[in-house]
């Protein structure tokens, strides 16, 4: 039987899995974009928060994933569903490249635009959502494009706390020392990684200023 | 009070000092006062205080000591949005927006102000035509056009709302030589039918003499003198004289 017969025979249960690891990687992202790209704003604001903010999000990345999920294990709350505690890991680590690139893209915006904007009387909440976010744009959904193939990646050891997703696949392969089984979890994960890499980098295109 | 027709100055400088954070001085005790309708231009070598000065009247710096006056108000008590929409500004790199269209750009401020958009349309219009621009690079983006049609675009755009003062930062500064010439007399054409109080920053004494209603000469955040074209060139001040002459050769209105 090869690989292919494999996952056609299981289609369900891969679909069923895939929808799984979709809903942990786009809540994850989701949560991250709504508190990364305001916490990147704000350290462009407050310069003395950049290295307590990004320093923390640097620290998170270095924890290795698995040890991340055992940490989380005992949390109240949180670790009661596995699923709350896959997500709150992933969020954490998408965290980084999302506040890194907002705060980047809007460091980027030529200085003359700023002033320019400002002196005409532009208020600075008009300059942030006409001109800082427009032109970053396209570095922050490069930010998202990071952290989203981080997260499909990362989100298979969610398998190994019971959260469900692809992960179940290759971790039940790895156990029953079956490539086809292992496969049949990593195939569908990295076409998921490529597409995502793939729409999220075009989306990029189209938002770069030229 | 101005004392030629009693009406306020349209910008005025009380003992202004401007220091940096590290106690640097860029400007000290400047008295000057400008009058509604003219060009004065500031010249003065890289890094004299001529910038600072301007950027004091649109509150983009506040001064440290003095008051700065715009039309008889302290700007600490203009409302600082308030203010620099009455204030246009054109600087050297122009920074035109350019994720916007010429005409977004020009636009933008009536917009913010929230003119009804016929308005803003015939707006963009009279002031495309105002500048010399065809009227079709209105749909254009900023980096389809060349240095000096944006840097035309940059003038429409201060002008937008009708300010009655604006304010230019070398704004030709950055353009080849005949555009540049191209651009100075458009300057004048336009002032001649505008009569706006400008406040024009340059370093090139051709620039400033022709350009200029009254010329000061700023030097290390000092006032040195202030002077008509005419009797700039024939100042017997040291420092002055020493500026005219590195542009040996250049009469009043000389280009």
């Amino acid at each position: 039987m090869n690989i292919f017969h494999f996952m056609l025979q299981n289609r369900a249960e891969i679909l069923e899995l895939t929808g799984e690891h979709l809903w942990l990687v786009g809540v994850s992202i989701l949560i991250a974009v709504i508190i990364g790209i305001p916490l990147g704003i704000l350290i462009t604001r407050w310069p003395a928060l950049n290295k307590p903010i990004l320093g923390s999000a640097n620290i998170v990345q270095t924890i290795p994933s698995l040890a991340l999920f055992g940490f989380l294990l005992p949390v109240p709350w949180i670790g009661d569903r596995a699923g709350r505690l896959a997500i709150l890991a992933l969020t954490l680590y998408a965290l980084l490249p999302l506040i890194r690139n907002t705060y980047i893209g809007i460091k980027g915006v030529d200085p003359a635009i700023l002033e320019a904007g400002r002196g005409m009387g532009m208020t600075a909440r008009q300059l942030l959502w006409q001109v800082e976010l427009p032109l970053s744009a396209g570095v922050i959904i490069a930010g998202v494009r990071v952290a989203t193939v981080i997260c499909v990646g990362l989100a298979t050891i969610a398998a190994a706390i019971g959260a469900g997703g692809l992960g179940e696949y290759i971790f039940r392969g790895l156990a029953m020392v079956n490539n086809q089984v292992i496969l049949a979890g990593a195939i569908p994960a990295a076409a998921m990684a490529l597409v995502a890499d793939v729409c999220l980098g075009w989306l990029e295109k189209r938002l770069t200023p030229h | 009070m101005n004392r030629y027709s009693g009406e306020p100055f349209a910008i005025e400088f009380r003992k202004v000092s401007y220091r940096l954070k590290n106690g640097r001085e860029l400007l000290r005790d400047l008295d000057l006062e400008i009058l509604p309708g003219e060009t004065l231009v500031m010249l003065g070598r890289s890094g004299s205080g001529k910038t600072t000065t301007l950027r004091l009247i649109n509150r983009l710096l506040e001064a440290s000591e003095g008051e700065v006056l715009v039309e008889g108000k302290s700007v600490s008590n203009w409302d600082v949005i308030g203010l620099r929409r009455s204030i246009g500004y054109v600087i050297q790199d122009i920074g035109l927006f350019p994720h916007f269209t010429v005409e977004r750009n020009i636009g933008l401020i009536p917009k913010i102000e929230g003119w009804p958009p016929a308005r803003i349309t015939s707006r963009i219009r009279e002031l495309l035509e105002l500048v010399g621009l065809d009227p079709e690079v209105a749909a254009r983006y900023p980096r389809e056009l060349s240095g000096g049609q944006r840097q035309r675009v940059g003038v429409a755009r201060a002008l937008a709302a009708d300010p009655p003062i604006l304010l230019m930062d070398e704004p030709f500064g950055a353009l080849d030589p005949i555009t540049r010439s191209e651009l100075q007399r458009a300057f004048l054409a336009l002032q001649q039918r505008l009569r706006k109080t400008v406040v024009f920053v340059t370093h090139d004494l051709r620039e400033a003499l022709l350009l200029g209603s009254r010329i000061a000469l700023i030097d290390s955040g000092h006032l040195v003198a202030i002077h008509e074209p005419e009797q700039f060139t024939s100042s017997a001040d040291p420092l002055v004289s020493s500026y005219v002459g590195a542009f040996e050769g250049v009469g009043p209105r000389a280009v």
